[in-house]
């Protein structure tokens, strides 16, 4: 294809993504988003301005080369695209659906000043996807070394450090806990944003590389990070164990039926399929009036799943306004598109339960915005005497998450802080030798993304610290 | 894959496997427990390790036929592999030498009570043991019991054989002193347990495996109040003090999905043992 010159003028508006209609998709857990054509994927990245100095990619934690792969795009050079985005990026298929773009690289995008920003998260997927269709090619590995590294989670901090390493000739094996690998992109993630024929995709490329995959190891318990070090012969280790136990409001009536963490239920829905029960195990039940409790994208996963799964309605209660909601605006949109409702300034205060002990109301309490906390929001205070109940018979709480105990524990000499998370330098070491972390057990939850960079940067110094080892070995 | 090397009924519809797991026998410990699944549709389910033998790389663990996952497993034969086992979970039981120790087990869990047995009785301690079960037929490791401890009684809820119900327990306490009880069994039981125990101020350790998904401290289905905290009973647990315990809560999550894993099983049985999907 002859490269298409840049039009003088630029297009205002993004070329909007082709999407499931809401009054269908909210009776299926197909993916919502349909991505590009190839015509629209061109006509995109042709609004890309290929700036001189690009800003965007200072919005971007792992520092795609942004401008590059929109040129090769543009150029009708998808593979060569792919090849740009995998130098920084192992995972770009699910990062193009699930990162917080308007938050990233395309807030600093220039085209965005005048109107839209170039959808470089629609973009990556777009080449991803290309790639994917035609099959995905993994160069030979020519360089090995003879160091090991042990990964523990196959979540997205933990592939991406496993994909670096693999790829600089370090032998990987990667622990997974739970019986299928993605982390958070499996567990929690549902398939109408992220499909999970893609996360083993992903996966598949990362075994290709030379990573071998362990899975049912809860690291901690069937082996502990001392004994894999001195034990079992791994010369690094990396811990990427994400997010953990879920928080509960410490409110009345919490242990009734019906009342799910949104760990739990998006457990049920995604890794255990219990959408499909009785055909698989796992069962779920859902009432009619759904309410989630939390604004963040958690929370819209878990409510626009309920949905799916036939509530017949299903209500987000937050307890700041539309402007605090941490959920991408994508997501809100989404969600609202598809008759999800929204209660804002609101908090539950107790929960009522039926004779054999399941819920069937919750009782909440009005809240105003005062002067901002230290998170930098305002922070909701309770209003007195605005009490009101409101039907409940499913309640899903998405209030956050703490991190797992377990690794901490059973590491002795391992920094942690006192909210439990493990302490580490810009580069993820840990306090003990070889011992590097990376994603939400760093962090607390965050996103994909920052997951990976964690990944990506604790890789390099990994493979820095082996390079190191071997130089003071041999001198 | 793990194969199963030994299989035993140990009761009518209580078998005792004894699978291969050299990674999960290195580290298992009484007190902790696994969670199994079966083919690719199958549901995560905990299990009470029973034994272990670190040498040949096996654990054992007993499970009671009464859901469609447990069914299933009840059909497979010595050579046959569980797709998925992950272990030991949970915190290790505290065993040492505490003095006097009773030991009530119930059930199917009267298999790890044995393993526990064993353990206590190793570190020094005079074991009182009872064994219960609803009738006479559910009963096992009776001599087994009997040659690792230092007293036995066996109780039945119908008075089939042995004394009938709990009760007993009183007369037992008023007359000898303990110092330490551990208990092992049906929610129902150990609270009743507890209930007996509690006059006399003796502590007293009940293993909680209530409904789990994950089993590792993700999903906070296994939720109880003990001391009127929540707890999780996967990472916290799976041993608390009994007294502290909010059993009826617990009880009542325990039942939350019984709809459904009827429904499960009866699906499963009618459709001639076979698995949907998957396999």
């Amino acid at each position: 294809m002859a490269e298409s010159k840049p039009k003088p003028k630029i297009q205002k508006e993004a070329v909007s993504i082709p999407k499931q209609k809401p009054q269908e998709r909210r009776q299926n857990f197909n993916e919502v988003s349909l991505g590009y054509s190839e015509e629209q994927a061109l006509a995109e990245a042709n609004r890309c301005l290929q700036c001189p100095k690009p800003q965007c990619i200072q919005g971007c934690p792992v520092e795609i080369e942004i401008p590059a792969f929109i040129k090769l795009i543009r150029e009708g050079k998808f593979e060569e695209a792919v090849k740009k985005l995998k130098e920084k990026n192992s995972l770009p298929a699910i990062c193009g659906r699930v990162c917080p773009q308007e938050e990233q690289c395309q807030k600093f995008c220039v085209v965005g000043k005048v109107g839209d920003p170039v959808s470089i998260g629609r973009l990556e997927r777009f080449v991803a996807d290309w790639e994917r269709a035609k099959g995905v090619k993994v160069s030979d590995n020519t360089s090995s070394t003879d160091k090991k590294v042990a990964i523990i989670g196959a979540g997205p901090a933990g592939l991406t450090a496993a994909a670096d390493l693999a790829k600089l000739g370090h032998k990987i094996v990667i622990f997974e806990a739970l019986h299928l690998p993605g982390g958070v992109l499996v567990y929690g993630i549902p398939e109408f944003r992220l499909p999970k024929s893609i996360v083993r995709a992903e996966v598949d490329y990362i075994e290709k590389l030379g990573a071998e995959l362990k899975l049912g190891y809860l690291i901690g318990r069937t082996h502990t990070i001392p004994e894999l070090l001195k034990e079992r012969g791994f010369d690094a280790v990396f811990i990427g164990t994400g997010a953990g136990l879920p928080a509960f409001m410490g409110v009345p009536g919490e242990n009734l039926g019906g009342i799910y963490s949104a760990n739990e239920f998006l457990i049920r829905v995604n890794l255990m399929k219990s959408y499909a029960f009785p055909a698989y195990d796992t069962p779920i039940r859902i009432g009619k009036h759904v309410v989630v409790i939390g604004g963040g994208n958690v929370a819209m996963d878990s409510a626009r799943s309920a949905l799916r799964l036939g509530a017949e309605e299903v209500c987000i209660v937050y307890r700041r306004s539309r402007e605090e909601l941490p959920a991408r605006k994508e997501e809100v949109e989404n969600a609202e598109e598809e008759g999800i409702l929204c209660k804002f300034l609101a908090a539950p205060t107790k929960f009522i339960g039926d004779e054999k002990g399941w819920v069937k109301a919750m009782e909440c309490i009005c809240m105003e915005l005062g002067p901002p906390d230290e998170s930098g929001r305002r922070r909701p205070v309770p209003v007195k005497g605005s009490e009101f109940v409101m039907d409940a018979d499913t309640v899903i709480v998405a209030i956050g998450r703490t991190p797992n105990p377990i690794i901490q524990s059973t590491t002795e000499g391992l920094a942690v802080t006192r909210w439990g998370t493990i302490v580490t330098d810009e580069n993820g070491k840990t306090s003990l030798d070889g011992v590097y972390a990376g994603g939400d057990i760093v962090t607390g939850e965050a996103t994909v993304i920052s997951a990976m960079g964690a990944g990506k940067k604790a890789a390099k110094a990994i493979h820095e610290y082996l390079t190191k080892k071997q130089q003071s070995i041999a001198s | 894959m793990y194969r199963i090397l030994v299989r035993k009924e140990l009761a009518p519809k209580i078998k005792l496997f004894e699978v291969s797991a050299p990674e999960i026998a290195e580290k298992a410990r009484s007190g902790q427990f696994i969670i199994l699944i079966i083919g690719k549709t199958g549901e995560r389910i905990p299990l009470t390790i029973a034994g272990y033998d670190r040498k040949k790389g096996t654990i054992s663990f007993a499970f009671n036929e009464v859901g469609k996952t447990t069914k299933q497993l009840g059909l497979m034969k010595e050579g046959e592999c569980i797709d998925t086992i992950t272990g030991p979970l949970g915190n290790a039981s505290e065993i040492r030498n505490f003095g006097k120790v009773l030991c009530v087990g119930g059930g199917v869990m009267i298999a790890p009570m044995f393993l526990q047995v064993q353990a206590l009785k190793e570190a020094g301690n005079k074991v009182t043991t009872i064994i219960g079960a609803r009738i006479k037929d559910l009963l096992f490791f009776e001599d087994e019991m009997k040659a690792h401890s230092d007293k036995l009684y066996v109780a039945t809820d119908d008075g089939s054989k042995g004394y009938k119900g709990l009760n007993f327990l009183e007369e037992i306490l008023a007359k000898e002193k303990f110092d330490h009880c551990v208990a092992m069994g049906p929610f129902v039981m150990m609270k009743n347990v507890c209930e007996k125990t509690k006059p006399f101020g003796i502590t007293t350790i009940v293993t909680l495996t209530p409904i789990m998904v994950d089993g590792m401290g993700m999903c906070g289905v296994c939720r109880v109040t003990v001391g009127g905290k929540m707890k999780f009973a996967c990472v916290d647990g799976p041993e608390f003090d009994g007294h502290a315990v909010d059993f009826d809560g617990l009880i009542k999550r325990q039942k939350l999905f019984l709809p459904e894993e009827r429904l499960s099983s009866l699906l499963w049985e009618k459709l001639g043992g076979c698995s949907f999907g998957g396999k």
